[in-house]
């Protein structure tokens, strides 16, 4: 019973996880400018991380599998967010602002001086 | 099922390499380039082939781009337009990718137990392994003993491609007047990728000793070894600057590295000589034929890993004493 209880509950994580990075993905693409689209990127580094790999982690059991899986996932928790910030960052300092949709051209680039 | 993601992993590798083929970004082409190691890394792993993929992981996909990186900060971001040629190209390429697709009707099938590939000299590789150095790892077996010639002449190579960036390259560091003030290099005024790179810095020089050491037992070895370690003391200079990884690391170090790493792997061959053996033939190094072996592989892989860390850590550092300069 708590096995099968444990396999739901993975699945529905896995599964979830799983719209976490098609809608990243999804907004990555359709996004109207870069501050957004990385917003919507690092949904991917960390929500979907997270539950991705709890869900992995209630299918591996107590195992080493499971122990290798949460130094994974404690990894990818501390750089994804890292990326997205130090992604950001540089934009910011190149020169491109983050506006809202007026003088954003369609591909996202600043048409604004 | 495995065939199906093998299937969309190649998929997604054509895509890449046309993307790469078309951009005129060479900054995009780069961050393409790493993108198709990745996958290149993920397709040998499902083949099996977990040491490949791990160098593949590391050098590929990490190193390679730093280096790149370091290459197009002297450079520029656009490609330049060359008119013309391109008729030439498209005959050779096409020519060649005929040529191939005609060689690949002979290939046997992916796994086929009757290819001749496992028929010559794998099996024996195989059955002799836990007799002659009793280690897991067949691969690490082959590479450092079976084949320990090949991977000398790999060593030499790292040595030789090392020397060469080196004579291009190479600058003799920059007297830096004490008046001038330091230019800010790495990150030092990002308070955030500091703080999480200054902890993530000694796991991965961690992970790349286990890399090394556990090469007998797991995917690894000295070449993965070298490129992670190296990834790390890059990732140091990225944040710290670079004159801070050449005092944590001077270029003194580094070449000892790459001189001794290449010059422990043929002492080790010669020391065999003066045993009694044969060149390489590590069996002689101790009284226990079987420990001798696995004391010369552990001791040449450590020679391997010193050799490609050092050999990456001076390309990397010449590109950046370049960049400094301009």
């Amino acid at each position: 019973m708590i096995e099968l209880a444990l396999d739901v509950v993975s699945w529905v994580l896995l599964a979830v996880g799983g719209a976490c990075v098609l809608i990243g993905g999804i907004g990555g693409l359709r996004l109207p400018n870069f501050y957004t689209r990385i917003h919507a990127a690092s949904l991917t580094d960390t929500m979907a991380t997270l539950l991705i790999f709890v869900g992995m982690m209630l299918q591996s059991g107590l195992s080493l599998a499971t122990l290798k899986l949460f130094a994974i996932m404690l990894f990818l928790l501390l750089t994804g967010p890292t990326a997205t910030y130090a992604l950001a960052n540089a934009a910011l300092l190149s020169g491109l602002k983050p506006e809202g949709d007026t003088g954003q051209s369609k591909h996202g680039e600043n048409t604004q001086p | 099922m495995i065939y199906v993601f093998a299937l969309f992993l190649l998929t997604l590798l054509v895509i890449t390499a046309v993307a790469i083929v078309r951009t005129e970004n060479l900054f995009v082409a780069v961050m393409l380039t790493s993108i198709f190691s990745l996958l290149m890394a993920a397709n040998f792993f499902i083949l099996d082939a977990a040491d490949v993929a791990l160098t593949e992981a590391a050098v590929g996909a990490g190193v390679t781009t730093v280096i790149f990186l370091s290459a197009l900060a002297l450079t520029g971001d656009w490609e330049k337009p060359r008119p013309g040629g391109r008729t030439v190209a498209l005959g050779t390429v096409g020519v060649l990718a005929m040529l191939l697709i005609y060689a690949s009707f002979d290939k046997p099938r992916l796994g086929d137990p009757e290819a001749p590939v496992h028929q010559h000299v794998a099996p024996w590789y195989l059955e002799k392994t836990p007799e002659y150095m009793d280690i897991p790892n067949v691969v690490t077996a082959i590479l450092s003993s079976f084949r320990g010639y090949d991977t000398l002449g790999e060593v030499f190579v790292v040595f030789a491609a090392c020397i060469g960036v080196l004579f291009i390259l190479g600058v003799k560091p920059a007297r830096q007047t004490a008046a001038a003030p330091q230019p800010v290099s790495g990150l030092r005024h990002h308070l955030i990728p500091q703080v999480v790179g200054r902890l993530l810095v000694p796991f991965i020089v961690l992970f790349g000793l286990y890399v090394q050491f556990h090469g007998e037992y797991g995917p690894g070895g000295g070449f993965q070894a070298g490129a992670i370690i190296a990834t790390g003391v890059i990732l140091y200079a990225l944040l710290e600057g670079e004159a801070e990884a050449l005092r944590a690391v001077p270029r003194s170090v580094l070449l000892a590295l790459v001189v001794g790493g290449a010059l422990l792997y043929g002492a080790v061959g010669v020391v065999c000589m003066l045993k009694g053996g044969a060149f390489l033939d590590y069996s002689v190094l101790a009284a226990d034929p079987v420990f001798g072996q696995q004391l010369g592989i552990l001791v040449i892989e450590a020679g391997v890993g010193m050799a490609v860390c050092g050999a990456l850590l001076s390309i990397f550092h010449a590109f950046a004493a370049r960049e400094s300069m301009t």
